[in-house]
């Protein structure tokens, strides 16, 4: 666990969640809104919790978004959380925001219909489609802690691991080659959140 | 399927936890810190931590517990008490908490709520309310603030809708009628809020055995229930409030390892 971690600051909602579970951890990282450390990376979190549009706004702007991009394609381990999770697709319903664009597909909001009630927050099972490291040591249908109100919608099936039903079942985790993401919150999820941050790290794609 | 939550609430004097009886004569129980842990451990869903001294001075020694909280749990928890801006909302969530809670000031300046949910986003911003039956209100419930002791003219049903309106991402409703009566939640109030708004809703007042949470998520219709009495003397773990929901096919998080 001693490799260089680079948790991405982009303005977006609370990193100090992140930062205190990888602490416990005993990780080595570093918080930064450098694109040049993130491009330097040997590993990479993308947190993130709040709002797409201004999220993809801050990422342009600072030319975190470029770096990010670069990253993956230098195929060094990437892990996205929630809003992390959402802006690596092409799009967001959310106010109608281009993401990233690094898998193919889009976001969309939870309908109200049959008296869901929207964010979904809480505890929830996450199924694991296919196995992945990320997964390593946990049950399928271990519970983790969800807070959203979109939700990614891939375009290719395959790069769902994880499931999640709320009133419809929908991607709670994604994977492909270097890069994985969670909609739900690991550093948020107790003992399960931690045996899954600790898999990413010692990650090897 | 989205568990039905469990949270245990800490009222927070000068840095210890207290637990009171209708808002009056309250009595320490212990260090919030190591409650947070036992409780973390037990496996209880989420936790929340009302500052009721909320005095300018004393405000330090409570951010202190926040952060403290935030370093040895690895699950979400919320704030509230003496929540009088949205500086006061950033500096609890930049503590480490993940939601605050407004009661009072929300009532006084509605606009705070739509102000922190658009720099916070709505998942951080939770309406605390106080209610307690009223005949003459249009639900029957009428707000009250300042810890239970001023009445508005607000109706219960009505300013949880303009709340979740204003940006409210979830809301606690407290009844002053069953509050620290262990005698049960109000069950009418919270499935008429419940079923009223399309934000999660928490029961919170009377809890005084697990037939209560039962109760409140199928009746209720709550999606979570706040705990204090039933745990914090010692009566019930929250491992055997969960196995009794369990047992009664209400959907909780058990252990993890399940």
């Amino acid at each position: 666990m001693s490799e260089p971690l680079i948790v991405v600051d982009y303005g977006s909602g609370n990193l100090r969640s992140v930062e205190t579970a990888l602490r416990f951890l005993g990780a080595e990282f570093r918080i930064s809104d450098s694109p040049e450390e993130v491009l330097a990376a040997r590993r990479l979190i993308v947190p993130g919790v709040g709002e797409a549009r201004a999220a993809m706004e801050e990422l342009s702007a600072s030319g975190l978004g470029q770096a990010i991009e670069a990253f993956w394609r230098g195929g060094r381990p990437l892990l996205g959380i929630c809003l992390g999770c959402q802006i690596i697709f092409d799009l967001s319903e959310e106010r109608g925001t281009a993401c990233l664009g690094l898998l193919p597909g889009r976001v969309e909001r939870f309908s109200s219909e049959g008296g869901r009630k929207v964010p979904h927050m809480g505890w929830n099972r996450v199924y694991q489609a296919r196995s992945h490291p990320l997964f390593a040591g946990l049950a399928d249908g271990a519970f983790f802690y969800f807070v959203h109100s979109y939700y990614p919608i891939p375009k290719d099936e395959r790069v769902v691991i994880g499931e999640c039903e709320y009133g419809l079942h929908f991607a709670a985790a994604v994977a492909r080659d270097n890069l994985v993401a969670c909609q739900f919150h690991p550093e948020k999820s107790g003992s399960n959140g931690l045996s899954l941050l600790k898999n990413f790290l010692r990650w090897d794609p | 399927m989205l568990g039905k939550r469990i949270i245990v609430c800490l009222d927070v004097r000068d840095g210890r936890t207290t637990k009171g009886v209708r808002f009056k004569d309250n009595l320490e129980v212990g260090d919030p810190v190591d409650m947070a842990r036992q409780y973390y451990d037990q496996g209880v869903d989420e936790l929340t931590f009302y500052d009721i001294t909320a005095s300018a001075q004393r405000r330090k020694i409570f951010i202190d517990v926040v952060e403290r909280v935030a370093r040895v749990i690895f699950i979400p928890f919320a704030v509230g008490g003496g929540i009088g801006s949205v500086e006061d909302m950033r500096e609890v969530l930049l503590a480490g908490a993940e939601k605050v809670s407004v009661n009072s000031q929300a009532v006084r300046q509605p606009g705070i709520i739509t102000e922190g949910a658009s720099r916070f986003g709505s998942q951080c911003v939770v309406l605390g309310m106080d209610a307690a039956r009223d005949p003459s209100m249009p639900s029957g419930y009428r707000v009250f603030i300042d810890g239970g002791r001023v009445a508005t003219d607000l109706d219960a049903l009505g300013w949880a809708r303009q709340a979740e309106k204003l940006g409210a991402g979830e809301i606690v409703l407290n009844s002053i009628d069953a509050d620290g009566s262990q005698g049960g939640y109000e069950l009418p109030l919270t499935r008429l809020i419940s079923e009223s708004v399309g934000i999660p809703v928490v029961a919170s007042g009377g809890a005084g055995q697990p037939s209560h949470l039962q109760e409140v998520f199928v009746e209720g219709k709550a999606d979570a229930a706040l705990i204090a009495s039933m745990v914090h003397f010692g009566t019930y773990s929250i491992g055997q409030i969960k196995s009794y929901l369990h047992q009664r096919n209400i959907p909780v998080r058990l252990d993890d390892s399940t």
